[in-house]
């Protein structure tokens, strides 16, 4: 029966989502902010669930899981730190919330830095390092170095840098529409889950 | 007004009817095309495949109910090939709101295997055979903590119940106690965990997509820095097609071809009235 329930809720917030399409309305809108309210009210009971009870309330005031008192009480720091970003809410002391976030864009720059070289830019070079022996690596290597050419903004495009420009031009644009396909792929994939759940969660058309 | 000026200026919601009709018949008279497997998914598939009887895979969940139509049927396809191996799965997300997903998709799975055992030996048991570790906030500071000791992010499990009372998680502490990462994307997470848990760790990985992320990943498959891609709700037919279990993903094809041979048909329909406006406009 709970199923039956949620399955109609559901259909009907769809159906009420769809409505847009015609024209705005109210129960376009009713679902919207149900939509977000929800979300909200689910992100903050996983935060809670998952991030401070398991992570600051158990191992540091009810102490499980932990066996050195140091890996205990060091989580003061970061509950402090944390609080901290609370205190933009008060303008008087908002200015305290710059030292947490600065932490955070430290430690978020620092690995940032690391995995660009370590994961990205590496080993992409050792990709593109190919032998000219097949048709795919020659477009390969010329893609690369022709879009290269094109970012490549210290001379005047003009001469064989502007011919490598514009080839790096049709691989770009070629790049742009491979991205825009899949990206109507996705979208129609969508509405086709929408409608499949529809026609056979809700009104069992067929099974 | 001629047939180009009502093309011009024909009302949009014509256009959402059209598609509507275009991917709701294909669904309603249950209409299947062939599906032909491509190389990044066959790479993604064998991957798995490979491995030997007993391996443990961690799968991440990142994604939510936005992706759920592209993304769901790969874990299915996933977890199908993995329990029919024997493989040991653990799970967990870096997105908050697509755990609930990964949970409904272990039950579902380990219920078809289940329903057919017959002895405990044959089930799929939690604990056992798959774990769900749930989510942790930390994001790129997790994937590199993980390489180092599970338990410093997960204490317990989704449940709450100690790693080190779950059988499976016993001889689980890093990335040297995983053989293959699947992460379903939707995000930026996929590029995160290729970084960090790829590059520093060495983590053999498997990316299944959305298509909006598909096209950002194949340079990574180029590189040899993941085993395999599925892409899309095209990529998940395939899949399904592999583990010979059609589900949604091969469903919703023929629906996904419609829609795209009109869209193509509107394309070209507006451009030649474009043209043709153009050409009268100008003496």
């Amino acid at each position: 029966m709970t199923s039956v329930i949620g399955t109609w809720i559901a259909a009907g917030l769809t159906l009420a989502i769809f409505s847009f399409l015609y024209r705005d309305n109210p129960a376009y809108k009713f679902a919207e902010h149900l939509y977000v309210g929800v979300s909200a009210a689910f992100a903050v009971l996983y935060t809670w669930a998952f991030d401070i009870w398991p992570m600051l309330v158990e191992p540091m005031i009810l102490g499980r899981g932990v066996a050195d008192p140091v890996d205990r009480w060091i989580l003061i720091v970061p509950a402090c730190f944390g609080l901290l970003m609370l205190a933009r809410w008060i303008p008087r002391v908002a200015w305290l919330s710059r030292w947490a976030i600065s932490l955070t864009v430290g430690i978020a720059a620092g690995l940032g830095i690391t995995g660009q070289i370590q994961g990205i830019l590496l080993p992409q070079i050792r990709g593109t390092l190919l032998p000219m022996n097949s048709i795919d690596n020659i477009i390969l290597v010329v893609g690369v170095i022709t879009t290269l050419v094109y970012f490549y903004f210290s001379v005047e495009h003009k001469g064989l840098v502007k011919a490598g420009a514009r080839i790096g031009v049709v691989f770009i644009m070629a790049s742009f529409g491979a991205s825009f396909g899949y990206t109507v792929m996705a979208r129609i994939s969508l509405l086709i889950g929408r409608l499949n759940f529809l026609v056979t969660d809700w009104l069992h058309l067929f099974r | 007004m001629n047939f180009f000026e009502k093309l011009v200026s024909l009302d949009r919601r014509f256009i959402y009817l059209s598609l509507g009709l275009a991917v709701i018949i294909p669904i309603v008279f249950k209409l299947v095309l062939p599906v032909r497997v491509s190389e990044p998914v066959r790479a993604a598939y064998e991957s798995i495949e490979r491995l030997t009887e007993g391996s443990t895979i961690m799968v991440s969940i990142d994604y939510d109910a936005s992706s759920e139509p592209e993304l769901q049927p790969m874990l299915l396809s996933v977890l199908r090939q993995c329990f029919a191996k024997r493989h040991k799965v653990v799970l967990l997300g870096q997105w908050p709101l697509g755990l609930p997903f990964g949970e409904i998709g272990l039950n579902a799975v380990s219920g078809e295997f289940n329903a057919r055992a017959s002895s405990n030996a044959d089930s799929i048991v939690y604990g056992r055979d798959y774990v769900n570790l749930g989510y942790r906030p930390g994001y790129r500071a997790l994937m590199v903590g993980l390489g180092r000791e599970f338990r410093d992010f997960f204490a317990a499990d989704y449940r709450g119940t100690p790693l080190d009372n779950l059988p499976l998680m016993r001889g689980v502490h890093n990335y040297n106690n995983i053989d293959l990462l699947v992460g379903l994307e939707a995000g930026q997470a996929g590029d995160e965990w290729i970084q960090y848990a790829g590059a520093r760790y060495g983590l053999n990985i498997v990316i299944g997509s959305t298509g909006v992320v598909a096209p950002d990943m194949f340079h990574y498959l180029q590189a040899k820095q993941i085993k395999g891609l599925v892409g899309g709700l095209q990529g998940a037919a395939e899949y399904e097609t592999l583990v010979k279990h059609p589900g949604t993903g091969t469903a919703g094809m023929v629906a996904q071809s419609t829609a795209h041979v009109l869209l193509l048909v509107f394309i070209i329909l507006g451009n030649i009235a474009y043209f043709v406006m153009k050409g009268r406009k100008q003496p």
